[in-house]
């Protein structure tokens, strides 16, 4: 299986609950064509650090939690479908995968 | 010498305030998971230095918390990384984290649905995690009040949760409501004679009573009357704000209800009014001393539109008859242009040979008095806005 290493920026509270400074560094698997999707990148964050599992997307239905939003290369990739591929330049590690929490309240 | 262990829990994170017996000289820790809301956290009865915290955000959810040294190191137990969050058969494991539904067929026709506020029906969803109570007897099971109102137990120190399914699943679930605050399962008291015997109370459902350790339930709301419901006398949809207990006899209990303070003699079979000479008896919190069992404690609230104390005076109320005579205990609390609230989780007693008695408020103070509310100061004052107080006696 082919892998690409990637760059994700968390949400301040995340990275704290993960215990981890600034931006994420993952190996993540290619699909069948040799793509990246958002669906790979949460699989291999949430296997590397499992306390951030339900935190980005719901246990059960795995839908994007609602106060949250994907970003990369200036774009909104929210609304995007899980297995939809990325841009190459998440996938090369040029550009970061953002998770963005919604700025509302607090 | 004993010590006591006051354990906060806040709008943005976990305090925990420390003192020896004399309860005069607080060290005081946190915030812990700063910036996170932080319904309820409390001890094991069994192991003092496990604690569990329920951790929660509208942002990302809910996280369970454990602690296994008192509060000074915690972890979210759960699968470790790198392991398979699926059994070998393909079925996903439970997680730490996880409070998913049962709508297994075993556990006879889980509800999906309760009543929303316009009255239509409305699916269960989980929101997070109101209290957590320890088992009296094994640090690795707790039990979970969550809202939408269901209960979940862990077996294994936080782990992985499932529902105790026979509660939501009860007839009576459809006309089960919201309160202002959310459908919350926010009491659960545990029978120290009985160990399958549990009480539940639910917003605004009502109090429901288990004797078979979880499986089955029935509503427990016979003597309530809510005139603000279409029925002032049904089965269910009464809100209870809060019961409390006193372990030497557990079939006497006590409730704060959305208006009213009531008693039950017989394990919640029927209810009294004690609500007496309160000068309001609307409120949220209600305890009982730890050596008296006929000594309890509210704090009247003005009323459901205006949840401050009357004339701004806060006064902690006392009875020493099991209710309806009831004494203002003032010394040591502001007593004009005090308007916080002290919500129905944030009040606890410690079991010291002069009881203490401690309660926060919205404004982010914390009083104790360790004369059984003969006296009171605040331990903190700036606190964010306080969600629970509990508190451990360490010997």
């Amino acid at each position: 299986m082919m892998t690409t290493m990637i760059r994700v920026v968390l949400p301040a509270h995340l990275r704290t609950l993960a215990r981890v400074e600034s931006e994420v560094r993952l190996d993540v698997p290619l699909d069948a064509e040799g793509r990246l999707t958002q669906r790979a990148i949460l699989d291999a964050l949430e296997a590397r650090y499992p306390m951030l599992r339900g935190t980005i997307r719901d246990h059960v239905t795995q839908q994007r939690r609602s106060f949250l939003r994907f970003f990369a290369c200036a774009e909104d990739l929210s609304l995007e479908p899980p297995d939809a591929p990325l841009p190459d330049a998440v996938a090369s590690g040029a550009e970061p995968f953002f998770v963005v929490g919604a700025i509302a309240g607090g | 010498m004993s010590r006591v262990r006051v354990l906060v829990g806040t709008r943005k994170g976990a305090f925990i305030l420390a003192s020896d017996g004399k309860r005069a000289l607080w060290d005081v820790s946190g915030p812990h998971f700063a910036g996170w809301e932080i319904y309820h956290l409390k001890g094991s009865p069994a192991d003092p230095n496990r604690l569990y915290a329920s951790q929660c955000s509208g942002w990302f959810g809910q996280i369970i918390q454990r602690s296994d040294d008192g509060g000074k190191t915690w972890l979210q137990p759960g699968t470790p990384p790198g392991e398979p969050t699926s059994t070998p058969d393909g079925m996903p494991k439970g997680e730490s984290n996880k409070f998913a539904y049962d709508t297994s067929a075993e556990t006879g026709k889980p509800l999906t649905t309760h009543q929303w506020y316009d009255g239509t029906q409305h699916p269960w969803e989980f929101k997070r995690v109101w209290h957590l109570d320890p088992s009296l007897s094994d640090p690795n099971t707790v039990y979970a009040g969550v809202e939408d109102a269901a209960l979940f137990r862990t077996n294994d120190g936080g782990q992985s949760w499932h529902e105790l399914a026979g509660l939501r699943g009860h007839a009576s679930g459809p006309q089960w409501q919201p309160g202002a605050g959310g459908m919350g399962l926010h009491t659960i008291l545990l029978d120290p004679a009985d160990p399958k015997r549990i009480y539940i109370a639910i917003s605004a459902a009502g109090a429901f009573r288990t004797d078979d350790g979880g499986k089955t339930w029935r509503p427990i709301n016979r003597g309530l009357k809510s005139q603000y419901i279409p029925n002032p006398e049904a089965e269910v949809g009464h809100c209870v704000h809060h019961m409390a207990m006193h372990a030497s006899r557990p079939r006497v209990l006590f409730m704060q209800k959305h208006w009213d303070v009531m008693r039950s003699d017989d394990a919640g079979e029927s209810w009294h009014e004690v609500s007496g000479n309160l000068p309001t008896d609307f409120g949220f919190v209600i305890d009982v001393h730890a050596h008296e069992p006929e000594t309890i404690y509210v704090v009247p609230i003005k009323s459901d539109s205006e949840h401050f104390p009357p004339e701004g005076k806060l006064r902690v109320y006392r009875s020493r008859t099991g209710g309806n005579q009831w004494e203002a205990l003032t010394k040591g609390l502001p007593q004009s242009n005090c308007y916080v609230n002290v919500l129905r989780d944030a009040m606890a007693v410690d079991s010291l040979d002069s009881c203490g008695v401690y309660f926060g408020t919205t404004g982010g103070q914390v009083y104790a008095s360790a004369d059984a509310g003969e006296s009171w100061a605040p331990i903190v004052r700036d606190l964010p806005a306080v969600l629970s107080v509990e508190v451990q006696t360490l010997r």
